[in-house]
């Protein structure tokens, strides 16, 4: 260090000789580097200032006066430039770890919210889950009952990030913990709502659709908690209608009762589940209705329903003003036999 | 795009107007405005949300938390003048069940 610091000084007063006396671009050129060596070694702007004034005094003994002691002003001038670098030094480095930690969390969140997608003859799923930052405030996960049915989960917590991302995790265990017979949906959003109602703030809370399917009678049973509606394509009318159950977001309220409805689904039907994130899209300053996210799925019922939700979804993002304002996660399920 | 908040004491009524966007954002000082009202007794909270164009689910969970606060004070939360794309989403968490909101009148403020 003490070396590396004694022979920038001289290479700068050699570069400053050339310069006084040439004036060229070749030692502007060569200071610049010494300047770029200098910052990597975390030198401060007033120890420059103050090798300049050294190499000054050397290259000309006669220095003297006003001239001399500006620049002694000018450095101290530097001092509060070096402090702010110094921390900006120190912001770089906090920043590289936290952000290397939030990709580790996001990394085991990956892992811990896997979720298989069951294998059913004559059933087609496709999923898609898009966090607007690292982590992932949406949540989906299937549930392959005892009984031969099918249970799907889709939540969104509020907000997005690491928070949403820590609270959506009760949201799993929860769900892992329930008994392994199948529940109706209104009983599972009536548990998970006892759990997230006593372990959440007060201004947070999340919203969730459980619905299960039964291969052998082609029903599809479901209950809402405040969740963004589902969309049922009916293939034969080639129309899509809403569908949902009134119910109150999980986290709000522990006197909450659940509904519950069903439909049937006929071959080609489908179900169309999503998050705000997919109805809150924003292309510029224009959002994205519900109609024109449907009609696109429409465009794509040619392809399988994992390809159809990822179509969708490179569909929006090729706008070109869009931006992905919180978590996107879009479900389709649809009876192929 | 910001979040103008006037907010008005009267005896034991508040009333707080809104104008803009409600978002993660701008949430902050509305939490602290509404901090400043809702933990009194007795009060009556009324929040104007006619100039309010649009709201996302943090903006909502500000209201909840307080709703939660008015309650265990004893007072009351009122919102009215709500805007249709705001109001859909108090319909579909369902908190249009628990909390006091009124639509805004289309075609005139009689």
């Amino acid at each position: 260090m003490e070396n590396f610091f004694k022979e920038k000084t001289d290479e700068y007063k050699n570069l400053l000789a050339e310069y006084l006396e040439q004036q060229d671009e070749k030692a502007l050129y060569g200071v610049e580097l010494v300047s770029k060596a200098l910052i990597k070694h975390n030198i401060l702007p007033e120890e420059i200032i103050n090798i300049h004034i050294k190499a000054l005094k050397e290259l000309d003994p006669n220095l003297f006066g006003a001239f001399e002691h500006s620049l002694e002003f000018l450095l101290e001038a530097m001092i509060s430039y070096g402090l702010a670098h110094q921390e900006i030094q120190t912001l770089r480095e906090q920043q590289i770890a936290l952000k290397s930690e939030i990709s580790v969390a996001a990394q085991m969140q990956k892992t811990l919210l896997k979720t298989k997608k069951p294998d059913v003859p004559g059933l087609d799923i496709g999923v898609i889950s898009v966090p607007a930052n690292q982590m992932n405030g949406d949540y989906y996960s299937f549930l392959q009952n005892a009984d031969g049915t099918i249970g799907i989960a889709m939540a969104d917590v509020i907000g997005k990030g690491v928070p949403a991302a820590l609270c959506m995790s009760m949201i799993k265990y929860t769900l892992d913990s329930l008994p392994k017979e199948s529940l109706p949906p209104p009983a599972v959003l009536h548990n998970l709502n006892r759990v997230v109602e006593r372990n959440i703030e007060s201004n947070m809370f999340i919203t969730m659709m459980y619905a299960e399917y039964n291969p052998e009678t082609s029903k599809l049973v479901y209950s809402f908690a405040g969740h963004e509606p589902g969309y049922f394509y009916r293939a034969a009318e080639d129309q899509f209608t809403e569908f949902s159950t009134s119910g109150l977001v999980l986290g709000v309220s522990e006197e909450v009762e659940f509904e519950q409805a069903e439909i049937e689904i006929d071959e080609g039907d489908m179900v169309v589940l999503l998050t705000d994130g997919v109805t809150e899209c924003r292309d510029g300053d224009r959002f994205i209705e519900i109609d024109e996210v449907l009609d696109v799925i429409r465009q794509f019922t040619h392809l399988s329903a994992q390809e159809m939700v990822q179509e969708v979804y490179r569909y929006f993002e090729r706008l070109q003003d869009f931006q992905l304002q919180d978590d996107f996660s879009l479900l389709i399920l649809r009876k192929t036999v | 795009m910001n979040l103008e908040i006037t907010l008005t004491e009267e005896g034991n009524q508040s009333i707080i107007a809104l104008a803009g966007e409600i978002d993660a954002y701008t949430v902050t000082n509305l939490k602290e405005t509404f901090d400043s009202v809702t933990k009194k007794e007795g009060q009556e909270v009324i929040v104007d949300l006619e100039h309010v164009t649009y709201m996302d689910s943090t903006g909502l969970g500000v209201f909840i938390g307080a709703l939660k606060s008015t309650k265990e004070s004893d007072s009351e939360l009122k919102l009215v003048n709500i805007q249709d794309r705001v109001y859909r989403l108090f319909q579909i968490t369902g908190l249009d069940e628990i909390m006091d909101v009124k639509a805004a009148i289309r075609g005139g403020n009689e």
